[in-house]
């Protein structure tokens, strides 16, 4: 093969953020909670048509074992304290998939009671447009993110205390 | 017309000065009674004409005319399957009538949601907490001088490019 393998066959090289990066973006598991019709929308995604097990996507019904949340449908005022505690509860590394018009901006629901995009209380990584967003926008959306987190450097690295978190260019 | 129905007829016999007004629209009949007498109304209602049920409690805001509200009862007789709507005014001055929770359960949820949405007081109600906006929250959402957009922001003034 020409290149030399002092450690034998039973070993690869690789950087730590390779692996660390393959690993959590190869299973993202999503909280699972809905809010409106995007829930909906997220169901079919899930199931077998468009099955987002083959992504390692598998949804949890705790977020003690959950590290993204996807908002699917649009957040009340009243709910927003909801999702805050669910998003706190989550462990690190967590992600947050704001999914629809509503999610994004308050969509049409522009009035007292809505909170006016989950941005006001969440740090977002993918906005997913749409009213609700076809399975494929989500897919395309979770892709996304799944790019975000190949680019990230030295996140599990300074974690364990091995120097600082590398912040990359967007 | 309304005026033969037979609760119309009854109602007329018995509270006579406390009826403002009877009206009949597409089959629907409205009394429009004194809000002084709703609870003595109802009582006869529910225990003489079996109207026992009451299938909803909500209130009209009508902002500028004065009395400003009117809280509305939707009576339904299961036995004689026939509806019939009470209609009380309450002014802006003294925002309270008196409860029907003594008469029927459903009367509970109902009326809370009303206060919380008319700022109407409901006398006598067990248990008069805000029931679908939050407990902290200032205002009633669905007055008519109430900001659409809440207090907070700066008003909608539509598309202006």
């Amino acid at each position: 093969m020409g290149v030399e393998q002092p450690l034998g066959d039973n070993f690869i090289t690789t950087s730590l953020d390779s692996l660390v990066n393959w690993a959590r973006k190869s299973s993202i598991w999503p909280m699972t909670f809905g809010l409106a019709c995007c829930a909906i929308e997220m169901m079919a995604t899930g199931a077998s048509h468009n099955d987002l097990d083959r992504f390692g996507i598998i949804f949890r019904a705790s977020p003690r074992q959950s590290d993204c949340i996807i908002i699917a449908g649009t957040v009340t005022k009243k709910m927003l304290p909801v999702i805050k505690t669910v998003y706190e509860q989550m462990p690190e590394p967590k992600w947050v998939v704001a999914m629809g018009a509503c999610a994004c901006s308050g969509g049409i629901f522009d009035t007292y009671s809505v909170v006016q995009g989950i941005d006001e209380a969440l740090p977002v990584d993918v906005y997913i447009p749409g009213c609700p967003p076809r399975p494929e926008a989500l897919l395309y959306g979770l892709m996304k993110l799944q790019d975000k987190i190949a680019k990230e450097r030295n996140s599990f690295g300074s974690a364990i205390g091995l120097g600082e978190r590398l912040e990359p260019a967007a | 017309m309304a005026e033969n129905n037979r609760a119309v007829v009854k109602l007329k016999e018995r509270f006579a000065s406390s009826i403002i007004e009877i009206k009949e629209f597409r089959g629907e009949v409205t009394v429009t009674v004194r809000k002084e007498d709703v609870v003595e109304i109802c009582k006869f209602l529910k225990d003489s004409l079996a109207f026992n049920m009451l299938t909803d409690v909500t209130a009209v805001d009508y902002l500028g005319k004065d009395p400003r509200f009117l809280v509305v009862y939707n009576l339904y007789s299961i036995p004689n399957k026939d509806r019939l709507r009470i209609k009380a005014p309450v002014a802006e001055g003294d925002l309270t009538i008196d409860s029907l929770t003594c008469l029927w359960n459903s009367a509970n949820w109902l009326e809370r949601e009303a206060y919380d949405l008319f700022g109407i007081r409901f006398n006598n109600h067990p248990d008069l907490r805000r029931i679908l906006m939050t407990d902290d929250w200032v205002g009633h959402p669905l007055r008519k001088d109430y900001p659409l957009q809440g207090p907070g922001r700066e008003p909608y003034k539509g598309r202006l490019s």
